[in-house]
């Protein structure tokens, strides 16, 4: 039966060719691998559930007295939007936990992005030759933000709407084209009749679209480059060590897309989210305190509320608003420094060559320590989008919650820096002791002499090698080239190569370890 | 070549680097060609990878009970996940949606949500477990090849873009060549003027249309959101109003009206007023109305504190101070809100003398440019 099936189709489509090549790839296995699935697995929800709603929404902001079963809000004036998201969660069965398990799988889609995004910066895994995925895979972070925002606006509910508002008012900041981009986004002036069928169009059609795009791109890579590993025993540059697609590896991630898939349905399940029944129709004029965006949307509505006043200008009768312009220009450089990362690092160590091999963090000691910063940074950012809740929270006045905040956004990413670095070296330390003394094992012994030592346990050859295998790097000697010139760029690549590898631990060479034992024996 | 770390004098140093030295596993890359190892440091005696450690087999692989147990656990898990399947179906239809009743949408939302997860979990784990215990875990290997096609791949590759280049004349013949580029240049223009009329052409100017309310001279301020005017005499020391205009209800876009000629008005003693000279007769017998729209990006301006008498943002923190024109004190605002000029009419109503004499919300390009007066 299969084989006669089999023979079928491949008379068709010669898939035997496929199964040949990929059926027994071989994926190395680790948790952290994992977050990568998750995020493709949130959204294959995503496309699910939301195609599911798309049959039920109407995105259109026709006035319409609502009529539904939710008593409080029946007889309000509303858009066709919001009536239909109400009409989802109360009327149609269903609908609530589609609605929800869309929400959810959102959230959870963009939070497994950003901490995919973590695990690829701190093993570095962007390195020769997958910087071009790093930079794929950073546009599907921010197109999965834009996602999120589309789609949050367009129940057209009060905070979806106040959330319109602030990016209405941040366009307009721009300087020359503001006013005009914000008129036609909006059809007129704000809130217009337009704007969520237009929104509608970006959130169902072009932004998937290009999603499924990138995605598949994304992966195409993955399968081009093979996996990367984790350095251990047996595992080198130029293998992979793992399991095969067919049957073990398909098995544990189809397994895991359904359990993904469950956790989500769990959450939708037992925990509202975005109850848009409690806000009501959006109306420009009231809005209520410690209402918040959704948390990925945070950082940038932090850095807005992190401005001090007085930033505006006019100039030859036009106005220039820096207190718009600054925290998006910041973000800007935020986001194309993380893009570019991998080209950075690739001009400093000048290192040409392919890694499969993943660093441990503790062994880029600097590299891990930018990163803390970055994630510190973000971090702060973030907390100042609640810096109302957290005045109200801990009794201080908002003022000194900002002001804390306006410190801590240029400081603690250099402390982050300098206790990260510390840290990472004081463990690739530890590493090289171990590596080279064996551990303390807890067992005192009396020597024939009387004294007492405590034993140290060595490691074997397997635990070993994962202490000691891994690429060290030294700063740049500055040469003349052959012409006999230091360029300006020499320089300055020699600066920043001193900054990134003049404290560095070696690795444990066998010459090490032979003076090490000899001591000890 | 400005990159390397000084090939000759530390290829002499204990700790050298290159490829061209018998290098470990884990530097060692890109066996057979010569490309640059940077600024890595590559010592000559490193240790030598140990290889895979011995496989270790697991329960399931020697105990052939533990083995019938894990089968026992996955194919229950799997009868569970169809039963979590059937209940759902059954739970559409046992837990209906009744008219007015919120309790049955919970029921309901509970019962399907329920179902729909029991389905999905235990077909996750019960797939999950069966490879973890009963597939095989031997460790494989898969050797990698440089990304980069072969030399040959590549100089064919250079051939056939020659080849290319050569028939189809698209070097040699510069005229064509540029014209083709011009033309495609120019091609996708027409697609952006397209997008003019998401604001169409026939609408007023964006800047004439920010620049003005719908507030005018004699015009009531009404309560928000039920419209009724608001006397003077019912606005009491210490009390705050979100007002909109008499007869908003009635206008033609009623949001966009709202989103700019929301207000709030509010009673203070008139000795706590520090009034500017121009502005003397804009408040009636310590009553001061000012825009609801925040400067900074436009959320309403919604909490009022009554003892400091200050106007608090919630979306940004910015704060504004009554008594001296609702100028600044905090947050990342930049303007004083809009006042706007107010008095009772023959009724003892509070009316608009004027609309706003500036362009109320967020701030825009061409904002300095407009004249009100
Ligand atoms: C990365 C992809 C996506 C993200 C992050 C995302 C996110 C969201 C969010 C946060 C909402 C608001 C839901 C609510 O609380 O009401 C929403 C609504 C919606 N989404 Fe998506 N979405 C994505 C893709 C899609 C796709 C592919 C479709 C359809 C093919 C879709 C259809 C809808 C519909 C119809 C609504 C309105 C439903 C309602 O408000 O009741 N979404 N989306
Ligand atoms: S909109 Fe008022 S502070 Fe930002």
């Amino acid at each position: 039966m299969t084989a006669a099936a089999s023979s079928y189709l491949d008379d068709r489509t010669s898939i035997s060719a496929v199964v040949k090549e990929f059926g027994r790839k071989i994926f190395p296995d680790h948790w952290s691998f994992m977050l990568g699935e998750v995020a493709l697995y949130s959204f294959v929800v995503i496309l699910l559930t939301g195609s599911w709603l798309t049959f039920f929404f109407d995105p259109s902001m026709t006035e319409v007295d609502y009529e539904g079963s939710f008593v409080p809000l029946k007889g309000v004036e509303m858009s066709a939007a919001m009536a239909s998201s109400l009409d989802i969660s109360f009327d149609i069965r269903g609908g609530l936990l589609m609605r929800q398990m869309h929400h959810w799988a959102a959230l959870l889609f963009i939070a497994s992005i950003g901490l995919h995004m973590l695990r690829i910066y701190f093993t570095g895994a962007f390195r020769k030759p997958r910087e071009l995925n790093w930079v794929i895979g950073f546009v599907l972070f921010i197109l999965a933000m834009a996602e999120g925002f589309t789609g949050y606006s367009l129940p057209d509910d009060l905070l979806s709407g106040n959330g319109l508002r602030i990016i209405d008012g941040m366009v307009k900041g721009i300087p020359v084209i503001g006013t005009w981009i914000s008129f036609l986004l909006f059809g007129g002036e704000f809130p217009g009749t337009v704007i969520i069928p237009r929104l509608y169009t970006l959130h169902i059609l072009l932004l998937p679209a290009v999603i499924v795009a990138l995605i598949a791109l994304h992966l195409v890579f993955v399968v081009v480059h093979k996996h990367t590993q984790f350095a251990g025993p047996g595992k080198t540059n130029q293998n992979v060590v793992g399991v095969p697609i067919l049957p073990t590896f398909a098995a544990k991630a189809g397994g895991f897309f359904f359990i993904v898939f469950g956790v989500i349905a769990l959450m939708a399940t037992f925990f509202t989210i975005n109850p848009i029944w409690n806000y009501g129709p959006y109306d420009p004029s009231p809005v209520s305190a410690g209402t918040q965006p959704d948390w990925y949307i945070g950082f940038a509505d932090g850095a807005l509320r992190l401005i001090p006043p007085g930033l505006e200008f006019d100039f030859l009768e036009r106005t220039y608003s820096f207190n718009i312009l600054i925290p998006m220009a910041a973000l800007g450089l935020f986001i194309v420094l993380a893009m570019i990362y991998p080209f950075i690092e690739y001009w400093i160590t000048g290192d040409k060559r392919e890694h499969h091999l993943l660093d441990r963090p503790r062994n880029a000691p600097v590299r891990t320590a930018i990163g803390a910063a970055g994630v510190t940074f973000y971090g702060v950012l973030w907390a100042a989008a609640s810096s109302d809740l957290m005045a109200t929270h801990f009794h201080v006045a908002v003022e000194h919650v900002i002001h804390t905040l306006q410190a801590l956004v240029f400081l603690a990413p250099v402390i982050a820096f300098i206790v990260t670095k510390r840290i990472c070296l004081a463990l690739q330390k530890k590493d090289r002791e171990i590596a080279l003394h064996g551990f303390e094992s807890g067992r005192i012994v009396k020597l024939p002499g009387g004294e007492f030592i405590e034993v140290h346990e060595q490691l074997d050859e397997y635990e070993r090698w994962k202490l000691v295998s891994y690429t060290d790097y030294a700063p740049l000697m500055i040469r003349p080239n052959s012409r006999g010139k230091i360029t300006v760029a020499q320089r300055a690549r020699a600066g920043v190569s001193r900054w990134f590898f003049e404290d560095r631990i070696a690795p444990v060479a066998s010459k090490d370890l032979e003076v090490s034992h000899d001591n000890t024996h | 070549m400005a990159d390397d770390n000084g090939g000759r004098d530390v290829a002499a140093a204990p700790e050298s680097r290159g490829a061209a030295h018998p290098v470990n596993a884990v530097a060692r890359v890109d066996s057979g060609s010569t490309v640059s190892a940077g600024t890595a440091v590559v010592p000559r005696d490193a240790l030598q990878n140990p290889g895979l450690p011995p496989h270790r087999p697991r329960v399931t692989d020697v105990d052939p009970k533990k083995e019938r147990t894990a089968e026992r656990w996955v194919y229950s898990l799997f009868y569970l996940s169809l039963a979590g399947s059937l209940f759902t179906i059954v739970a559409y239809f046992a837990f209906p949606i009744e008219e007015n009743s919120p309790a049955s949408t919970r029921a309901n939302n509970l019962a399907l949500g329920i179902g729909i997860s029991l389905a999905l979990m235990a077909l996750g784990i019960a797939v999950v477990h069966w490879s973890k215990t009963l597939m095989s875990n031997h460790e494989m290997i898969d050797q990698r090849h440089v990304t980069s096609g072969s030399p040959e791949t590549r100089a064919r590759a250079v051939q056939i873009f020659d080849e290319a280049n050569k028939e189809s004349g698209l070097g040699r013949r510069a005229v064509l060549r540029n014209s083709l580029i011009g033309a495609l240049v120019v091609f996708p223009l027409p697609a952006i003027v397209l997008f003019r009329d998401l604001y169409p052409g026939t609408a007023p100017e964006p800047v004439s249309q920010l620049s003005h309310t719908m507030w005018e001279e004699g015009m009531r301020l009404a309560r928000d959101p039920s419209g009724t005017p608001i006397r003077a005499a019912d606005v009491t020391l210490g009390s705050v109003f979100h007002v909109i205009p008499e007869g908003l209800e009635e206008a033609e876009h009623k949001l966009e009206e709202k989103a700019k000629a929301a207000v709030l008005l509010m009673r203070l003693r008139p000795s706590d007023l520090n009034e500017l000279p121009e502005r003397q007769g804009w408040s009636y017998d310590g009553i001061v109305a000012y825009s609801k729209i925040c400067t900074h990006v436009g959320c309403p301006v919604a909490l009022y504190e009554q003892v400091t008498h200050h106007l608090l943002c919630p979306c940004h923190q910015s704060e504004f101070d009554v008594t001296n024109h609702c100028e600044v004190i905090f947050g990342p605002a930049a303007r004083p809100l809009p006042q706007l000029p107010i008095s009772v009419d023959a009724e003892g109503y509070l009316i608009a003398q004027s609309d706003f004499t500036e362009p109320v919300g967020p701030s825009f390009w061409e904002r300095a440019s407009v004249d009100n007066d």
